[in-house]
């Protein structure tokens, strides 16, 4: 179980339901672990300042993250957390492993656009 | 304090680290009713919130480290302190009364004291490809991605306590670990010394380090250098897991405040600094153990020796200000 304040997806119903439903979306795909919760806190913090992205996370080890470990953008990946950007519905960016707030912020202004108020 | 300073940015204390002594000191010192920012350059908790389990913090029989964190946050900024994560202070200007803070997001913040907490990190071993294969073949935590490497050949560096116990409980996944060490000898407890020594499935490359990894989209290979030969072979892998122990993060520090020769910060028995109004706790400073209990202590100690440095200076500036 992951016990973030993020909004969690139980099922790959929920993902697909998500990346459908909301034009810019990031799905966190990790476990309680060293790499995955700091990933997991900077995402908290940004839901406030990039209101036009809904952030999410999925258990890696729910089966139904299927969903996101069998997408072709995450091919080769040998590191949690799995963060995948979503555009309309279509990857756009996938990365492996532990991210700083700068490398976070950078693919979330060059693929969904910097905050308004930024 | 001048008339013109701008209030909105000047605190009584900024506490330097969000790491459990950092939210000890934020929750003591603005439940003294005295103004204070907490700044972090990562995300609140600190180390702390990397531990799966807390089973041995008085009070609380089981925690995470995450959730241990998310209270004591909600307990500083419930007595009013203010807390800004993930930005790094640019600039540090400790000395004199009013101190002076400036952050990566360009703001500058001013006090009249300053508690340091800034933690420490993993330490990487800084040679080319490190950074390329972070997540690609090369990983910090065995618990995390040990199951990718399933049977596999992989390396774990180190020789301290973590890089040994890591290597065993890899073997569960890998076919093959081999350690990778600079000295002769380990550095870590007898015990796990034994355990990884007596491992069918671990072997031992003494007295050799890293110095590149190399492949395309994922690790294939290291090269490794023997530190007594000088004497460099490729060696094929598709794992890494790098524990080489902890660095404290006081770089910006550096020329600012005394630090020993393994950069932690020297510190008096009430926390203070050998400046005026600068206190220190938790991981960074000098000391022998590293817990969360001993955070909690340090922060405690610190702020309650900030605040009567605080109250003294009020009480100067009253008597300069009567006479």
């Amino acid at each position: 179980m992951l016990y973030t304040n993020l909004k969690h997806l139980e099922t790959a119903a929920d993902h697909n339901q998500a990346i459908s439903e909301n034009e810019n979306v990031m799905v966190i795909c990790g476990r309680m672990g060293p790499m995955c919760i700091p990933v997991y806190g900077i995402a908290e913090e940004l839901e406030t300042e990039y209101r036009h992205v809904k952030f999410y996370d999925m258990e890696f080890d729910n089966p139904e993250s299927r969903v996101i470990r069998s997408l072709p953008e995450v091919r080769g990946f040998m590191g949690i957390p799995f963060t995948i950007y979503y555009k309309n519905g279509k990857v756009v960016k996938a990365t492996s492993s532990i991210q700083t707030k700068d490398q976070l912020t950078a693919i979330l202004d060059r693929e969904f656009a910097a905050p308004v108020n930024a | 304090m001048p008339d013109t300073m701008n209030r909105s940015k000047h605190y009584d204390a900024i506490v330097i680290g969000a790491g459990p002594a950092g939210l000890t000191a934020g929750i003591y010192l603005s439940r003294a009713r005295l103004r204070t920012l907490i700044v972090s350059e990562g995300t609140v908790g600190g180390q702390m919130i990397l531990t799966h389990e807390i089973a041995n913090y008085p009070g609380v029989e089981n925690i995470s480290g995450y959730q241990l964190a998310g209270i004591m946050k909600k307990q500083a900024l419930a007595f009013g302190c203010e807390i800004r994560s993930n930005v790094s202070v640019r600039n540090l200007e400790p000395v004199g009364e009013m101190k002076s803070v400036t952050l990566s997001d360009g703001s500058t913040c001013t006090s009249d004291s300053i508690v340091l907490t800034p933690g420490g990190r993993s330490r990487t071993l800084g040679v080319p490809g490190e950074d390329n294969f972070k997540g690609r073949g090369i990983s910090y935590c065995a618990t995390c991605d040990g199951d990718f490497f399933t049977n596999k050949e992989i390396i774990v560096v180190g020789g301290g306590n973590s890089a040994l116990e890591e290597a065993v409980s890899l073997t569960k996944y890998a076919s093959k670990v081999t350690i990778v060490h600079q000295f002769d000898h380990f550095q870590a407890f007898e015990h796990a010394v034994e355990e990884a020594e007596n491992h069918p499935g671990i072997r031992f490359l003494m007295e050799s380090t890293i110095t590149g990894f190399y492949g395309n989209d994922n690790l294939e290979h290291v090269t490794i250098r023997n530190l007594k030969s000088g004497r460099i072979i490729n060696y094929k892998t598709n794992g890494v897991f790098i524990f080489i122990g902890y660095v404290p993060n006081t770089e910006f520090l550096k020329g600012r405040i005394e630090l020993n020769k393994w950069g932690e910060i020297v510190v008096h028995e009430d926390m203070s600094t050998g400046i005026q109004g600068v206190f220190a706790a938790g991981d960074s400073i000098a000391k022998r153990f590293r817990q969360v209990t001993t955070a909690v202590g340090d922060g405690t100690v610190a702020a309650l020796a900030a605040s009567g440095y605080l109250h003294e200076l009020k009480v100067k500036h009253k008597q300069l200000i009567s006479a």
